[in-house]
């Protein structure tokens, strides 16, 4: 049994927060581009609404990361080294939050010149800019769970599979939300196979991720902490995650109910991807 | 260059006096918590931004009552960020406001640090706090400022029975196998140096004469001594597989079409209002 003696960073309700939206800018950027590169033409004013969406949340992303800080005015200091004689800039590649930073920063830039292309304030970059801009979004989806494996925290340390389990879901998110925004399109009528389409991804995805959540456990097993990831509250939560995964799985299967479809699924989804990143940290922490 | 410095803490002499947290309070102005009430004489519990020394009381009163050679009935140290020459907190800090000195300790700039808190999950001896007064984190400098006047660090300073000694390295280490040596020919069996050699962080800065095993103390053992970035590569292929995979996912699912459905290249028909 791995022996840890650390204490908590207490990383609450901020960073929960920021580690699900980062998830879904991530994942809805990525899905966009992926709709544009595969999809059909039917696709586009979905693939607008997540590129619509995607900068906004980057936006909050930043600021609940920054209030997170115990110092938010030197949120600067990520990127900048302020040692007196050395300067420059700080880029740690061996350091998961410093890379983090920096994605961030280019993620935002990139969401950014995508939020005005679809706005028309830009004419159109291309595909590459997209697809560049996806690598960055699926890096900012995982790195999050890479920051926690990297540490010396029991459970977060004891599993590599949390990247892998953040990415999934956040993908998985992002399909139900856009699956839902799709009901608002002003071609609603038209956007029920882009609806389809998403739905059945989002049945992939959950597929990942119920993989990942096997490999967490695995892990945490081999390591000796999985009675903490189990114990009192974080079990109820972890079932609770579980459940949610149920409408994608159904609609993959080709049972889709009326009840389990549209705005339903996506809240049900949404919320069982925002309590795993809960359980996933506070469980390891408190 | 000024020799590598640092703290031999030789718990089978520490009685448990707290005058180093007090010295230390005192020298570093830390206000301290309030007092809690714990199973034992500790009142202070741990190791963070106000409690840079700690003294730990622990617990070992066998069941049955103690007589004469059944062992001992508690255990103390006065416990210390380590100043580990492979530095857990230094690894990940992402603002490089933790640096190594040119003492060869381990030293949080307070005008650098944010306060993102990622060196607190990382080091592995709950050395390092969350300081809600400043908004960054703290621990032992080691009195970087008495260190620079040539002085000795104010723990070591008070210390009544020497159990933390304070002195370059190469010195302490002498010290350290010369009491080792003496326990062990008093029959001592489960004494050990701890941080001594590069066995546990690459050997630390403030090492330890144990009374029983690391992990007793609440240390991770020389198998569990890992630094955070042994989990980078095992991350980041996890979460590159995984999100190449659902980037497949994603193509196969976005490729299927309804019947009669145009396929990609045909002009787009939908807009987000």
């Amino acid at each position: 049994m791995a022996e840890h003696f650390v204490q908590p960073p207490h990383w609450e309700w901020y960073i929960v927060s920021y580690f699900f939206l980062a998830g879904l800018a991530g994942g809805s950027y990525t899905l966009a581009t992926m709709l544009r590169l595969w999809g059909s033409p039917r696709d586009e004013g979905t693939a607008r609404m997540a590129f619509l969406v995607a900068f906004p949340l980057v936006v909050v992303c930043g600021i609940f990361l920054t209030i997170d800080l115990g110092q938010p005015l030197r949120f600067w200091h990520m990127l900048i080294n302020t040692t007196p004689g050395v300067g420059g800039v700080n880029f740690k590649y061996w350091s998961p939050i410093s890379i983090g930073s920096w994605a961030l920063l280019i993620f935002g830039v990139f969401s950014f010149v995508s939020f005005l292309e679809t706005l028309g304030y830009l004419r159109p970059i291309g595909r590459v800019n997209e697809i560049i801009g996806s690598i960055v979004a699926l890096f900012l989806a995982s790195y999050t769970g890479v920051v926690l494996s990297v540490s010396n925290q029991p459970v977060w340390s004891d599993s590599y599979a949390i990247g892998g389990l953040f990415v999934a879901s956040a993908l998985s998110a992002s399909a139900a939300l856009l699956s839902w925004l799709s009901t608002y399109r002003s071609d609603a009528a038209s956007a029920e196979p882009t609806e389809q389409r998403l739905e059945t991804a989002d049945g992939y995805f959950v597929v990942l991720e119920l993989l990942m959540i096997a490999a967490f456990f695995m892990t945490l097993s081999t390591a000796g902490t999985i009675g903490r990831m189990l114990s009192g509250p974080w079990l109820i939560l972890w079932i609770l995650v579980l459940v949610s995964l149920i409408p994608p799985l159904l609609s993959l299967a080709g049972r889709r109910t009326t009840a389990l479809s549209g705005i339903g699924s996506a809240v049900v989804v949404l919320v069982g991807v925002f309590l795993l990143r809960f359980v996933v940290i506070f469980g390891a922490q408190f | 260059m000024p020799e590598p410095v640092g703290f031999f803490t030789d718990t089978s002499i520490c009685i448990g006096c707290k005058a180093c947290e007090v010295a230390c309070k005192e020298w570093n102005q830390l206000p301290g918590n309030t007092p809690k009430f714990l199973d034992s004489f500790d009142n202070t519990g741990q190791l963070d931004a106000e409690n840079w020394r700690h003294v730990k009381f622990i617990d070992l009163v066998p069941e049955a009552p103690i007589v004469a050679g059944n062992g001992s009935a508690w255990l103390l140290m006065a416990d210390i960020c380590k100043h580990c020459t492979h530095a857990s907190c230094m690894e990940v800090c992402p603002t490089d406001a933790i640096i190594k000195t040119e003492y060869n300790t381990i030293y949080i700039q307070q005008d650098a640090c944010n306060g993102c808190r990622d060196c607190i999950s990382a080091c592995p001896y709950g050395a390092i706090g969350f300081n809600e007064r400043t908004g960054t984190v703290g621990k032992c400098t080691m009195c970087y400022d008495r260190l620079q006047a040539d002085m000795t660090p104010a723990c070591a300073k008070a210390c009544p029975t020497q159990s933390i000694q304070y002195g370059t390295l190469t010195e302490l280490h002498q010290k350290a196998d010369a009491r080792l040596a003496t326990l062990k020919a008093q029959g001592y069996e489960k004494a050990e140096l701890y941080g001594r050699d590069d066995s546990v962080y690459g050997g630390l800065g403030a090492f330890f004469l144990l009374m029983d095993k690391p992990e007793v103390y609440g240390l991770p053992n020389a198998a569990n001594a890992g630094l955070p970035s042994r989990n980078n590569f095992g991350g980041y292929v996890n979460a590159f597989i995984v999100a190449a995979l659902g980037v497949f996912a994603g193509m196969v699912a976005f490729r299927k079409r309804s019947p009669g459905e145009p396929d990609a290249g045909a002009p787009a028909t939908g807009g987000a209002r």
